[in-house]
């Protein structure tokens, strides 16, 4: 075992775990951000979403030793400094949560989405967003993932996101 | 709002009834900060219910679990309304099970099952908050040498109006503290009309630390020199370890000790959890599975087909009139016979518990339904006497009834920390675990014979339910006299008083009960027992509306000659719902209607089918009456929620078991429902009947499976009598 640099929402971190190691629980075992949750562990659930250089992806099936230092890691910690990133906004608007332990994932997959696609469709919505919620908040997220589209492309608000 | 009668009734009661009980309690201002409230401007308490602080902000103590269902935010707005503060400076704090304890349940019972949250401590939360409001308008009064009655109050703000002095909760806080809080019966709660907060659409109190990460679940523990533990406990339910060979775990890196589980099991533990977990794997275990390993679904409902068959050993829950003879002189005679699968909660945060145990106290930190339950389980499991356990809680990442009454994994945890004493162990289940070793819905089955005569009208019902009961798992030893279990047959009481009422009027009915146990443990599962009772009864009535030749809702009516309250629910799903509008080409309608938990619910359910048997479900109408709806966006948000995880078990949902085990082991064999399967949902809320309180979490879920499952058999015009929804030819 050796010990590896990751560069998470962008602070580096040296951490020491096995190469198999999924990057899910090096974040939240040995780096301590606990607000990337764990679910399945088979990338089934998506309570584990993370953006890895951008792109969304399920942390609990992703091994240590396919992590480059280079590589950028944003968690739901890192989403925004504030609070301020219009998923965030909108989903305290329409009230989306209910036990709140799958939302972290829905999260940042909802502002995956938004990244690749300003304005997304119904079936935008419904294809990429396939984390699992059991409370059941799927219409409320349907719904603030449209309020984040619209916060983030009226022109009040284009320094947003 | 002025000053009323109200404060006279409760001053002159306080002179003359002397000293008050219920609420004088010792005044532990800083409770609120043991408790981790973040700011440190001293709260003051304002009897038990409520604590304010210098800057205005109202505390209000929550002793029910808040898992999601919006209950802390409801209860929130119970106390805020009787104690007129202002809702923007409300803030919440949890109460601890020891502390309740201590104080003599002050905070009543702290369980959260059975859509207790609000129905069953509506009454002394909202005396709560009245006190505080008494307790600070005493003190505006004393120190103005006003009478009460010529003080007006407004979110926080006290004013005399005579006199053009005002002054804030804030400022008077450590003047009300002194006082002795009134009898909470004295005190007279406000008109539903008076209402401001009570019946909004308020968002709730605890959303903010969701969005970034910031909130802590049980899950999410960490404590100074924490080990971390994976559990394996054997896959037949009441198996043994025959012999563990550890060798291998032990030299694993992180790992510092593998400990049994009792007799069941064993966990590593290790630095992290992940290394725990990889441990478990290289422990070489033999288990002596015993019987129960012969035991499979095919075992199990043979077991259930006999209950529906035997002339012995039966419990007749209802009987009016002759049904046997009467369905034998009818001129039609229907029959069938239903089955509802074992079913896992698989709550989205896996069970989890981390625990310390000392020489003479132990610790806990923990999501539960149950802090009482939970501090008496770590108490009997590590011989600490109660008054020096300790339970710190977390809200549960879901619960569903299966962080309830059963604690097994407190047990648990504490059973392997008491192996290394002086550590705090977190013990995480996998998701594997979580899933094969649940407290499951029960399983069952039901045969139903009718009879209608010339004019279809139906002259009697024999139902006949076969199936494990709850009870008698959890209470083994219980003395079960003749087979006497009414959990089982929720849904399908005769009294009108009963919140879980059948409401149809049959003239000969006999309903029977025959408790036919497995060695799979059951539970508790969102709606109980209600969600498989109302999927046989909707759907065979159904079945006998199409033998009568009659509309479903027609029928339904028919039956409904007295119960006003839920006929006027059906009568709302189907207008509102469209029902008798014509339907678009290829589009099917299915309507149910159940009352539990004192709520009355139906639903219509719009859907289209295509020629390889696939389900689209593009709608769904649910109207409920739950009296007085105390945040209505709470409650839309809660019967979605109900729609989802009522749609996931119809459609997918089945615990089967092989070789004593259960096959379904994560969610990729285990499906649920995701987003884009999310039909619309449309919730239409009754305005409040006076003087009820229902249930909201699980009394919704009831008529999903029946109204889908309707509309299915009316798109096929056949029945469809046995759940999930995949194990069935849909063509």
């Amino acid at each position: 075992m050796k010990s590896k640099k990751l560069n998470i929402n962008g602070k580096n971190y040296e951490v020491d775990a096995e190469d198999q190691t999924p990057l899910l629980w090096v974040i939240r075992e040995q780096v301590g951000l606990t607000g990337t949750k764990f679910g399945c562990g088979i990338a089934q659930c998506g309570a584990c979403s993370i953006h890895l250089n951008g792109a969304l992806a399920r942390s609990c099936v992703i091994p240590l030793s396919s992590i480059k230092s280079s590589d950028k890691i944003t968690t739901i910690e890192g989403l925004s400094k504030d609070d301020s990133h219009p998923v965030q906004k909108a989903w305290l608007q329409v009230d989306v949560p209910q036990c709140g332990y799958c939302q972290s994932g829905q999260i940042m997959a909802a502002s995956a989405l938004l990244k690749r696609k300003a304005r997304p469709t119904d079936q935008d919505i419904d294809e990429a967003m396939t984390n699992i919620c059991r409370c059941g908040t799927y219409q409320r997220i349907r719904q603030a993932i449209h309020l984040a589209s619209d916060l983030t492309n009226s022109p009040a608000n284009k320094k947003l996101g | 709002m002025t000053t009323s009668r109200r404060d006279f009734l409760i001053k002159s009661s306080l002179v003359s009834g002397g000293l008050c009980l219920g609420l004088s309690l010792p005044f532990t201002a800083n409770l609120a900060l043991a408790a981790g409230t973040e700011d440190l401007a001293s709260p003051i308490e304002m009897g038990a219910w409520v604590l304010i602080r210098p800057d205005n902000t109202c505390i209000v103590r929550i002793a029910k679990t808040e898992m999601g269902q919006g209950t802390l935010t409801g209860l929130a707005q119970l106390v805020a309304e009787e104690l007129d503060c202002d809702w923007s400076h409300v803030k919440t704090e949890k109460v601890s099970p020891q502390e309740n304890l201590k104080r003599k349940n002050a905070w009543g019972q702290m369980l959260t099952v059975g859509s207790f949250g609000i129905r069953f401590s509506q009454d002394y939360v909202r005396r709560g908050g009245a006190a505080a409001r008494f307790m600070l308008l005493t003190a505006a009064a004393d120190q103005w040498q006003v009478p009460l009655s010529e003080l007006t109050v407004s979110k926080g703000i006290v004013t005399h109006q005579n006199s053009s002095r005002s002054t804030t909760y804030g400022k008077l806080a450590e003047a009300a503290a002194r006082l002795t809080p009134p009898d909470p019966k004295s005190l007279i709660l406000k008109e539903p009309k008076d209402w401001k907060i009570i019946g909004q659409p308020l968002n709730r109190l605890d959303t903010a630390d969701k969005l970034n990460g910031s909130k802590s679940y049980g899950i999410d523990v960490n404590l100074p020199n924490m080990l971390n533990a994976a559990v394996m406990a054997c896959p037949v339910f009441g198996g043994k370890v025959k012999s563990l060979d550890d060798s291998r775990a032990l030299k694993m890196p992180g790992v510092k000790k593998v400990v049994r589980l009792d007799d069941y099991g064993f966990a590593v533990i290790a630095s992290t959890w992940w290394r725990a977990k990889e441990a478990l794997g290289a422990v070489l275990v033999q288990w002596d599975e015993g019987a129960a390993a012969q035991a499979s679904d095919a075992t199990i409902k043979a077991h259930l087909e006999d209950g529906l068959k035997t002339q012995t050993g039966l419990y007749e829950f209802r009987k009016n009139g002759n049904a046997l003879d009467a369905i034998q002189g009818a001129v039609k005679k229907i029959e069938g016979t239903y089955y509802a699968p074992f079913l896992a909660h698989a709550t989205m945060e896996p069970l989890n518990c981390t625990a310390l145990v000392e020489a003479d106290r132990a610790e806990v930190w923990v999501g539960t339904q149950d802090p009482e339950g939970a501090l008496l389980a770590m108490s009997k499991q590590s011989g600490i006497a109660i008054e020096k356990c300790f339970l710190n809680r977390y809200d549960p990442g879901g619960g569903f009834g299966r962080r309830g009454r059963v604690s097994d994994y407190v047990t648990m945890a504490v059973s392997i920390a008491q192996q290394m004493p002086g550590t705090p162990i977190k013990m995480i289940w996998s998701r594997e675990e979580d899933m094969t070793h649940g407290q499951y819905r029960p399983i069952s089955m039901c045969k139903f014979t009718a009879g209608l005569d010339a004019n279809h009208k139906v002259v009697g019902m024999h139902v006949r339910l076969s199936g494990q009961s709850i009870y008698a798992w959890r209470n083994p030893t219980a003395n079960l006299k003749d087979y006497k279990d009414d959990f089982q047959l929720q849904g399908w009481f005769a009294d009108p008083k009963s919140d879980q009422q059948l409401c149809y009027t049959l003239p000969n009915l006999l309903i029977e009960y025959a408790m036919r146990n497995s060695h799979v443990p059951v539970g508790t599962w969102r709606g109980v027992n209600v969600p498989q009772n109302s999927f046989y009864m909707e759907c065979f009535i159904e079945e006998m509306a199409r033998a009568s030749g009659m509309d479903s809702v027609e029928f339904r009516r028919s039956l409904m000659p007295t119960q006003s309250r839920q006929l006027a629910m059906l009568n709302l799903a189907a207008e509102k719902g469209d029902w008798n509008k014509p339907l678009a080409k290829g589009k099917h309608r299915g309507i149910a209607q159940f009352m539990s938990y004192d709520t009355y619910s139906a639903a219509t359910i719009e859907l289209s089918l295509d020629k390889s048997g696939a389900v689209k479900i593009h709608r769904i109408v649910l109207a409920l009456d739950c009296g007085y709806a105390v945040n209505p966006a709470q409650i839309e948000a809660q019967v979605q929620g109900s729609i989802v995880y009522g749609l996931s078990a119809a459609l997918w949902g089945e615990c089967t078991i092989q070789k004593g085990r259960v096959v379904q082991t994560n969610f990729h064999n285990y499906r649920v429902l995701k987003l884009a399967e999310m039909p619309k949902v449309e919730t239409i809320i009754k305005p409040a009947l006076k003087g009820s309180w229902g249930g909201i979490g699980e009394p919704t879920i009831a008529v999903v499976a029946p109204a889908l499952v309707n509309a299915l058999s009316n798109a096929l015009g056949r029945p469809i009598r046995s759940l999930p929804l995949k194990n069935q030819k849909l063509v």
